[in-house]
């Protein structure tokens, strides 16, 4: 299934929805669109990875990228997941201890400071 | 016994379907149906691999994917790139994996062998017999 983005806003954050596959060839899609946000201003970030069937190394990669660069601009970066096979994929590269991981968008949001009454 | 091989040029748009031709043999081979998703994700990788490898390298040969199913399900992912190219490649802790010092390319490298490491039991990396290369063995039990 081809990759799909789709962007909303919830309080101060900007919720990226992923879809379909990230692998090799579509993580460059995925990284330009998290640059375009981030250089577009947007500090807290919230990707939600409810619709993804498929991530590779290639996609863990491009999410490393963009929570180093929102952490380097005083902003916050969060996952919400809650299939077991992608989890699996955090455990297992010990990914789980550098994301934020959360099983829905309210609780992404409310578990960051600049979530807090939004 | 039944072989089929894959041989496409090192483009990442390839990739996928070589996961695709790979889950299909495993399946039709008898590799229990909640193993797919691990065989599909590390023939995955090892082709992802592969193609960095050649893109890295500069070479157009093609990457061949050979997929077995004599007694067990075995696939091999055959590179054209130096050995010494495969050297070094080892699971980052948890410390490193957000270490702004760490290349993109480090990263998803790292990532990418811990994931192989972890998804498969039986995984041998090692130098192609003839020629320039390296070759990833991965072997799946048959449920029948």
């Amino acid at each position: 299934m081809e990759l799909s983005l789709a962007t909303r806003a919830v309080g101060e954050h900007t919720v990226l929805e992923v879809g379909g596959e990230v692998d090799v060839y579509t993580a460059p899609r995925l990284r330009e669109r998290l640059l375009e946000l981030i250089d577009g201003g947007a500090r807290h970030v919230v990707v939600d990875l409810g619709r993804v069937d498929f991530l590779d190394s290639t996609g863990l990669g491009v999410l490393v990228g963009a929570l180093k660069r929102l952490r380097s601009a005083g902003g916050s970066f969060a996952l919400v997941c809650d299939k077991e096979p992608l989890l699996k994929i955090f455990r297992i590269t010990a990914l789980d201890q550098v994301f934020p991981l959360h099983p829905t968008v309210d609780a992404a949001v409310g578990a960051d400071p600049a979530g807090a009454g939004a | 016994m039944a072989t089929v091989k894959l041989s496409f040029s090192p483009a990442p748009v390839h990739v996928r379907t070589a996961r695709l031709v790979g889950v299909a043999v495993a399946r039709r081979a008898g590799v229990r149906e909640d193993l797919l998703d691990e065989v599909r994700l590390a023939i995955g990788e090892a082709c992802t691999r592969a193609v960095a490898l050649h893109r890295q390298y500069g070479l157009s040969d093609p990457v061949l994917v050979e997929m077995s199913d004599a007694g067990q399900y075995t696939v091999r992912v055959v590179d054209r790139a130096p050995v010494e190219a495969s050297v070094g490649l080892a699971a980052l802790p948890p410390d490193e994996l957000a270490n702004e010092s760490l290349t993109d390319e480090a990263l998803t490298t790292g990532v990418g062998f811990a994931l192989l490491a972890g998804f498969v039991e039986d995984l041998q990396v090692r130098p192609v017999d003839e020629g320039i290369g390296t070759e990833v063995r991965m072997v799946w039990p048959v449920g029948r």
